[in-house]
């Protein structure tokens, strides 16, 4: 059923890693990101390698399911990588007509589906990992201290938290209002891409004013519960680093101090 | 503890003004339980608006516990004091779990972490959806979305809570569970309820009824009272409760009964010496 679908791909669990401070996460993404640019040795793939399973293992979450997310990329992949071996030039490996594959191309090549792989799966494992309400959370915390140069921080939180309650919603109204417009004759199925593309019109035109009224109605709610923006808001649930917190960020930097000592090596 | 003195009110839409409400007046006591009739586009949606704030009036006052609504000062305190739920609970509830939602109010008040978390308890267990507290709002029945939009609004310690039309868009089971929680919320814990309403049962256990017509009070009394007047209310374009209505027939064939039934146990104490008469 189309309400079935999650959004974020959130996997409750009560691991480790599940319960590491949403803002320590991104952070440590963000420091895992650069680490995996910085690595360019077989060495130094193997650390990110049993960096990144390792924390796979102590999420607990199937090795399977962080792999699927790499399925929509598959494409991306082989394109570039058939781009990088024959086009990068070097010694002569072998030539399928016209083109000739390379040495330093099939270096790159692996350099490059390494890089992607281990990006797609490190960063999968944030969103698998924390709920995208913690994630919310994280990002508003983070941003906080933009806000005085003029970035709306909890502004983008709120409307993130908005946007996340009312999916489910509105894909429920989508649903609704296909049936009913199907009930009256219309057709979604048919047709090319723009005889179908027109035939969505009288679904969208409903689904927009009903979105507008849905807006117009929570924002008198939520003024009526004393909403006024981010001054002096406080939260129900404080986000606090423990020990946890630190130890990981110790292991995350030491990691990318040793990849960072590699290139250097 | 609200008064509403005088209050006049007209939305204005482009070259069209509509009077909504005229020159009304109403107060609202502490700890009853009053129930607002009118039909549709009576004003009673635009009266409950008036009552915290949300909309301000053209002429005359409204003061919740001594402040005037115009003073932007108190504006958040009379949020606070006055809770509000609407119709649509979808459209109410802001967060994706339920009991952030019920933390949203007391957060925008400024409450320190450790007093959310019991207010937060304490209303969702007021309105019984205590096992509810991780859900998914979304997932949950109607009549189960507005107790958690009533959780909402208790979470501000409110001294009154103006429910509009809360049941319009309930199935049965779900607007007897809404109301059975408002009535209990009103009788133990003394909460003030201003109901709204065109569900005549729901008038049927309120302290005191006010029927609101073309933006103007026209009656005020007890169910008892509003309702034995059957055909002043069809007038107005108001139903009276079923059972009041079928004693209302029956007089009419010329049965002798009273004519302010309004529960079935009522009309059955009525009917059953009737019928051993006429064994």
């Amino acid at each position: 059923m189309i309400k079935d679908i999650t959004i974020g791909q959130f996997f409750p669990g009560d691991s480790v890693i599940h319960k590491l401070d949403p803002r320590f996460k991104i952070i440590f993404t963000l420091v895992y990101i650069i680490a995996v640019f910085l690595a360019n040795s077989l060495l130094a793939y193997t650390m990110v390698a049993v960096f990144v399973f390792g924390s796979i293992f102590l999420s607990r979450i199937p090795v399977k399911h962080t792999l699927r997310g790499l399925k929509s990329v598959l494409f991306i992949i082989a394109f570039t990588a058939l781009f990088n071996l024959f086009l990068t030039e070097g010694e002569p490996l072998f030539s399928i007509g016209p083109v000739t594959a390379t040495k330093e191309g099939l270096r790159m090549t692996l350099l490059m589906i390494a890089r992607v792989f281990f990006l797609i799966i490190g960063t999968t494992l944030l969103t698998f990992t924390t709920s995208p309400i913690m994630l919310t959370d994280g990002i508003e915390s983070l941003l906080k201290p933009f806000a005085k140069i003029g970035l709306p921080a909890h502004e983008l939180a709120m409307m993130m938290t908005i946007a996340l309650r009312f999916i489910p919603t509105l894909i429920e109204e989508t649903d609704k209002i296909m049936k009913a417009q199907t009930a009256r004759g219309a057709d979604f199925e048919s047709g090319n891409l723009f005889q179908r593309a027109k035939n969505f019109v009288p679904l969208l035109v409903p689904l927009f004013i009903s979105a507008f009224r849905r807006a117009d109605e929570l924002a008198t709610a939520m003024e009526c519960r004393c909403y006024h923006g981010g001054q002096n808001r406080t939260r129900m649930r404080v986000l606090k680093a423990g020990s946890r917190d630190v130890f990981a960020a110790i292991t995350v930097f030491a990691f990318c101090g040793l990849i960072v000592w590699t290139r250097l090596g | 503890m609200i008064e509403v003195k005088n209050v006049s009110f007209s939305y204005n839409q482009e070259d069209k003004t509509t009077e909504v409400l005229k020159n009304m007046s109403l107060t609202v006591n502490q700890g009853e339980f009053l129930v607002i009739l009118g039909r549709n586009g009576s004003g009673k949606s635009t009266l409950a608006k008036l009552l915290n704030a949300v909309l301000v009036p053209d002429s005359g006052t409204v003061t919740v516990m001594g402040m005037d609504t115009k003073d932007e000062q108190h504006l958040f305190d009379i949020r606070a004091c006055v809770g509000m739920v609407f119709q649509n609970p979808d459209n109410q509830i802001v967060a994706s779990v339920v009991e952030e939602d019920v933390a949203f109010a007391p957060e925008n008040l400024g409450v320190p972490s450790g007093e959310i978390k019991k207010r937060v308890e304490e209303s969702l267990k007021a309105v019984g959806m205590s096992h509810y507290r991780k859900h998914a709002p979304h997932l949950l029945s109607g009549g189960q979305k507005q107790r958690v939009a009533i959780a909402g609004v208790l979470a501000m310690n409110p001294e009154c809570i103006v429910l509009d039309e809360p049941t319009a868009m309930l199935d049965p089971i779900g607007r007897l569970d809404v109301l059975k929680t408002v009535q209990k919320l009103n009788r133990e814990e003394g909460m003030t309820v201003v109901l709204i309403t065109h569900h005549m049962e729901e008038a049927v256990e309120a302290d005191r009824v006010v029927v609101v017509h073309h933006g103007e009070i026209v009656k005020s009394g007890s169910p008892r009272e509003i309702f034995s007047n059957v055909n002043e209310m069809k007038e107005m374009g108001l139903a009276v409760p079923q059972v009041t209505e079928l004693a209302h027939e029956l007089i009419g064939q010329g049965v002798t009964l009273r004519n302010d039934v309004l529960t079935e146990e009522e009309l059955l104490e009525e009917l059953l010496p009737l019928l051993e008469e006429s064994r």
